[in-house]
């Protein structure tokens, strides 16, 4: 074996990503330190190549600053019309997305990868628009500068004072199949500034006194400099592996950050993000929600759902994870995933504290053998500045007043202390101080346990100084004349206030435990009913019941057809449909597999939530519809738990739905099996019972027509005679085999009227006539009702068929009879005779299968429909039809028909 | 019983049928005159005035009801249907429309040819309604409404007469639901079949020795009824 051969896993992931990328259209970034380097004029440059190669190449935008040489280069070049917005009363230039992704040119140029978007766009920002264009198989050239990605926004707002506002995710950065750094060394820039090529005049100047000064571009410089290298680093290290080359490879090196209750967490995943990339390892940004971090307020905990966010954005991959002890589920955590290096913020108690109840840090440190410990220190200024994408998440997850009145507890307090003083003042005459103390005591514990930490701090207080005031001499003063008391003062302090503290504690426990099974049998509920449903249509019902429920919203499933066109469900809504869907943006999520709306980056300003219910079809990924979910009070889907909650429910109905399919697909498969085999039934059934006659006709007739005249004249009759005995069987079977698809087509209408047993069976019979002359035919309707509901052309065939068979199976002299019994709701029509029965080897119920026959093919001709067209025809009627062996010999066919309990309306006669 | 040979106007668009009928009819001593089309039946129907019409439903270019209503509306000859068995519906409208008999596709030979003489023998004598009605045993005066049987003298109600006197009007060929509902209970009847159920059941079990096996009130199952008397010769055939 040879050692060096490339990992196959390795191989197969590069195809996989290369076939990606295949259909996705190429990113190429211009990338540079600062504006002005020339970006947009080398993106031109280039485009202006690949056009003279034949590539189609338009302009979706383009940011001139007023630079001639670069609008000179923009010359000949097809442009997209911009878009004109309007914001705040300015009219704002805009790239259209529709318009680029209509046109669907080969390459197309969409300047400033960072760019914000006018409000009321599709996507907030234009790398979103960029990452459409892709999807759509789109060629894209952009630029970009150094500031603007996302890891360094710190770094560089570190260098230059100034925090920019419009990123960039790495990840998309990353994505890039190629970037180009446009390089100007800083002298150069400088002297473009001041020949006024990159801003105006007056603007240049104030460029350069700020950002522009000299030490800011080296360090910017350097900065793109690394940023490309290590790009280039990357994509080496993919050949590598590819080419099996022996590499330095970092084994196994995972980084986790974890984010603890301060508020750092932005300047960790960022410090994470950048230990990733230099170690190019995999890495988690974790959060452990522990009961301390449940007490956060809301706003705080919104906070760290929103770095769990960022990290995401930067590559990461964000967990969130629940227990008691935040150090220990970390190290934990960090074993099964094989963390190579953690990293923690510093440590929130320090000096006394700090020693008396060791910080995560410290315990993560005595329990992570073998692992990195980095803790990352911030500074106050890094703490406060925020970065824009976090501006973002916040502004939507202010916290609104808490409907719970926080009082009350504390109002229940001061009851209870009353209430322990009424005891103790009731109780005095009997009970020395002591035990009056104990009542005290036990009224505190009480309080603590009931209303938790707070109040059981106002109960103790209280209750050490009513204590004090009415029963401590001298009473009714605060003043203590025993010493010995302020121990007991000390005692019941203490006892209050740790046992409140332990309280809560154990709440807020149970709180979470709760809160979790709660999420777990919501999803149960529907789980289960899911799984008790067959049809998609059904399932998004189901979907729609619950889910409006657990999140007090208005819902709606839209399930793509053929074409994967979304489309309203059909059939009576469900009272908590959602009415008003806008289409439009839940078609973009079905396209993009991408949540949008509410919420998200994508449309946000759509007042509901589209959220893509993503599965597998035909082994590939693919969309099986989506959610929308209008709440009736936006923070029921905007809080963490219930967003998590939501994709978890979007996630089951997906699987619900694939699973729906799957057994629709192979029930389809099914029943193109079974109709094959019928076909090929009927055809080898027909080609015997049609031939044979055939053969017989063409031969009499032939015979009659050559040497007809030389034949004496009985000859002739017989040769005549049986053309037309073949003929009529012919007939039979055509007549069967069409009665038989009209029937199974479904189309043949039942025309029921008011009809009579009676002449049924004797029309039946009068057809029959002649093959039944030399039976013993037996009628007994007498049971039967004068009139019943039913179609009598159908039902005579029925019993045509049924009486045929008992002529054509049964020797001469045989019995045959037709009885009625009335059972409850239903008459039966009985048909039996008194012949061979069916065969031993003969399953009765198998009998009305088609191209049955009760004997295998022989003198009776016949393709065996007849007993399937009865069924049919009893199906048809609501009824059914069996078959039976009479313990004496025969046949019993038994008919069941439904009984109608209403009668027609007829006017009596006058008899006159 | 007449001189001159009987003219009968075949149509049909099948030229393999109409060759059939053709020559079966030339050889029963037939005079016979041939369509393709309604258009050509009405044509031909006019100026040939033949005494008797077969007429396939199943035309290209009409339904064969139009050419029954069409030849309604000048004269009485008898008309004889030829259809499919699935075609109930249509084989009613031609019979409401005015048709005599019907032979339902694919028949014997010796059944048409039955048929076309029951309804020549018809139209040669409309009179013959007038007399006894003699069913089996049972001996029926329509003028008088009287009745007798094997067992003595037969009641009948006034409407089970009315019925019997309709069906005797058809005497041989169909009689459609709708016409019986019409002539015995008048037009608000028609779409009632179920006294016509009744009444022919009474009328079954009074004259029917096995009502279950009728020989002289015959079901034409999701058409109408036929009423088949003694002398006639059809029932031999």
């Amino acid at each position: 074996m040879d050692e060096r051969r490339a990992d196959p896993d390795a191989i197969l992931a590069r195809i996989e990503a290369e076939e990606t990328r295949a259909r996705r259209g190429k990113l190429k970034i211009f990338f540079g330190a600062t504006a002005g380097v020339g970006k947009t004029y080398a993106m031109l440059e280039a485009a202006r190549s690949k056009r003279a190669e034949g590539i189609g190449v338009v302009v979706g935008y383009v940011e001139l600053h007023g630079r001639p040489e670069t609008e000179r280069l923009l010359e000949g070049l097809e442009c997209i019309p911009h878009l004109a917005m309007r914001s705040g009363g300015a009219t704002i230039r805009e790239f259209d997305l529709d318009a680029a992704l209509e046109r669907k040119p080969a390459l197309i140029l969409v300047d400033e990868l960072a760019h914000t978007n006018a409000e009321g766009s599709r996507h907030l920002k234009r790398w979103q628009d960029i990452e459409e264009l892709r999807d759509a198989g789109i060629d894209v050239y952009t630029t970009v500068n150094v500031q603007h990605l996302e890891s360094l926004n710190d770094v560089v707002a570190g260098i230059t004072g100034a925090r920019q506002q419009e990123t960039v995710p790495d990840t998309v950065f990353e994505s890039a199949d190629e970037v180009e750094l446009v390089d100007l060394g800083p002298d150069d820039l400088l002297q473009r500034l001041r020949e006024g090529k990159v801003y105006v005049p007056e603007r240049a100047r104030i460029a350069i006194e700020n950002f522009f000064r000299k030490g800011n571009l080296i360090a910017l410089r350097e900065l793109a400099l690394r940023k490309t290298a290590e790009r280039v680093d990357a994509a080496m290290e993919r050949w590598r592996v590819a080419e099996a080359v022996s590499s330095p490879w970092l084994a196994g090196e995972r980084v986790m950050v974890a984010l603890g209750p301060r508020s750092d967490g932005e300047n960790l995943v960022r410090a994470g993000k950048r230990l990733a990339t230099a170690l190019r390892a995999p890495w988690i940004v974790v959060y452990v929600e522990t009961p301390d971090l449940i007490r956060l307020p809301e706003s705080e905990r919104n906070q760290r759902i929103a770095w769990l966010r960022m990290a995401e954005t930067l590559g990461g991959e964000a967990v969130t994870l629940g227990g008691g002890v935040a150090a220990d589920e970390l190290v934990e955590y960090a074993r099964a995933r094989n963390v190579s290096r953690l990293m923690l913020g510093e440590p929130t108690r320090r000096g006394l504290r700090r020693m008396l109840r060791s910080s995560t840090v410290d315990r993560v440190l005595a329990g992570a053998a073998g692992i990195d410990v980095s803790v990352v220190k911030t500074t106050e200024a890094q703490r406060v500045a925020r970065s824009p994408l976090l501006m973002r998440s916040r502004a939507y997850l202010a916290p609104s007043a808490s409907g719970k009145r926080p009082w009350r507890p504390y109002l229940l307090a001061v009851l209870a202390v009353a209430v322990t003083t009424l005891v103790g003042v009731l109780s005095d005459p009997i009970l020395n101080d002591t035990n009056t103390a104990l009542i005290y005591l036990a009224g505190i514990v009480l309080a603590a346990w009931r209303f938790g930490r707070g109040p059981s701090v106002l109960v103790s207080l209280l209750s050490v100084l009513t204590f004090n005031f009415f029963f401590v001499e001298p009473r009714h003063t605060f003043s203590v004349a025993d010493g010995q008391y302020l121990v007991s003062f000390a005692a019941m302090m203490a006892v209050g206030l740790l046992v409140g503290q332990l309280m809560s504690r154990v709440r807020l426990q149970a709180q979470v435990a709760g809160r979790r099974e709660r999420r777990t049998s919501l999803l149960y509920a529907m789980t289960r009913e899911l799984a008790a449903t067959r049809s998609v249509e059904s399932m998004a019902r189901v979907a729609v019941r619950h889910i409006s429920e657990v999140f007090d919203a208005q819902v709606l499933v839209l399930l793509p057809d053929q074409r994967r066109r979304l489309r309203m469900p059909s059939g009576r809504p469900e009272p908590a449909s959602l009415r008003e869907v806008d289409m439009s943006v839940a078609q973009w999520v079905q396209d993009n597999g991408r949540p949008a709306g509410l919420g998200t980056d994508t449309l946000p300003a759509s007042s509901a939530r589209y959220v893509p219910l993503a599965g597998t079809r035909e082994g590939g990924p693919a969309m099986l519809g989506v959610l929308a979910v209008l709440p009736a009070n936006v923070r029921r889907i905007l809080l963490p738990e219930q967003a998590q909650l939501l994709d978890t429910f979007a996630a089951q109905l997906a699987v619900a739905i694939e699973r729906a399919e799957l057994s629709e697909h192979a029930q389809a498969a099914q029943v193109r099996a079974e109709t094959e085999s019928v076909r090929n039934s009927l055809l080898s059934s027909i080609s015997h019972d049609m031939r044979t006659p055939l053969a017989v006709i063409s031969g009499a007739a032939s015979s009659l027509a050559e040497t007809g005249s030389r034949l004496d004249p009985e000859a002739r009759r017989e040769l005549a005679q049986s053309i037309f005995d073949e003929t009529k069987q012919m007939t039979q079977l055509v007549t069967n085999v069409l009665d038989m698809i009209r029937l199974e087509s479904g189309n043949v209408p039942i025309r029921a009227d008011w009809i009579s047993l009676e002449e049924i069976v004797g029309a039946a019979l009068n057809r029959l006539q002649q093959p039944l002359a030399a039976h013993l035919v037996e009628v007994d309707l007498a049971e039967a009702p004068a009139l019943m509901r039913g179609d009598p052309v159908l039902l005579e065939q029925l019993l045509f068929n049924l009486l045929e068979n008992a002529a054509k199976y049964t020797p001469n002299g045989s019995r045959v009879s037709v009885v009625a019994q009335r059972e409850i709701g239903a008459i039966e029509v009985l048909v039996a005779d008194d012949g061979p029965g069916f065969p031993a080897d003969v399953d009765p119920t198998s009998l009305f299968d088609k191209f049955q026959r009760g004997r295998a093919e022989g003198v009776q001709g016949g393709v065996g429909l007849g007993l399937a067209i009865c069924r049919a025809i009893a199906r048809a009627h609501g009824g059914e039809i069996r078959a039976e062996r009479i313990p004496a010999g025969g046949a019993l066919f038994v008919v069941t028909l439904p009984a109608t309990s209403e009668s027609p309306v007829m006017s009596g006669e006058d008899e006159s | 019983m007449t001189e001159a040979p009987h003219a009968v106007l075949v149509v049909d668009d099948e030229p393999q049928l109409r060759h059939l009928l053709r020559t079966t009819l030339a050889a029963e001593g037939f005079r016979v005159v041939e369509a393709e089309t309604a258009r050509r039946a009405l044509i031909e129907a006019a100026s040939h005035k033949p005494d008797l019409v077969i007429l396939d439903l199943g035309l290209p270019d009409a339904d064969g009801g139009t050419v029954v209503s069409g030849i309604r509306e000048w004269s009485t000859m008898p008309i004889v249907v030829l259809s499919a068995r699935t075609d109930e519906q249509q084989k009613i409208a031609a019979l409401d429309a005015g048709a005599d008999d019907y032979v339902t596709k694919p028949f014997a030979v010796g059944e048409l040819l039955a048929r076309v003489r029951a309804a020549l023998r018809r139209a040669a004598r409309p009179a013959d309604v007038a007399g006894p009605l003699r069913l089996g045993p049972v001996e029926i005066d329509l003028e008088r409404r009287r009745a007798s049987g094997p067992r003595g003298a037969l009641h009948f109600t006034p409407i089970e007469y009315r019925l019997l006197a309709a069906l005797a009007c058809h005497r041989g060929a169909v009689a459609t639901q709708r016409q019986l509902l019409r002539e015995v209970w008048g037009p608000d009847h028609v779409d009632q079949p179920h006294y016509l159920r009744i009444y022919m059941k009474q009328l079954r079990d009074k004259i029917e020795p096995d009502p279950t096996r009728p020989r002289h009130l015959l079901t034409e199952i999701g058409v109408g009824y036929r009423l088949v008397s003694d002398p006639d010769p059809q029932s031999a055939a």
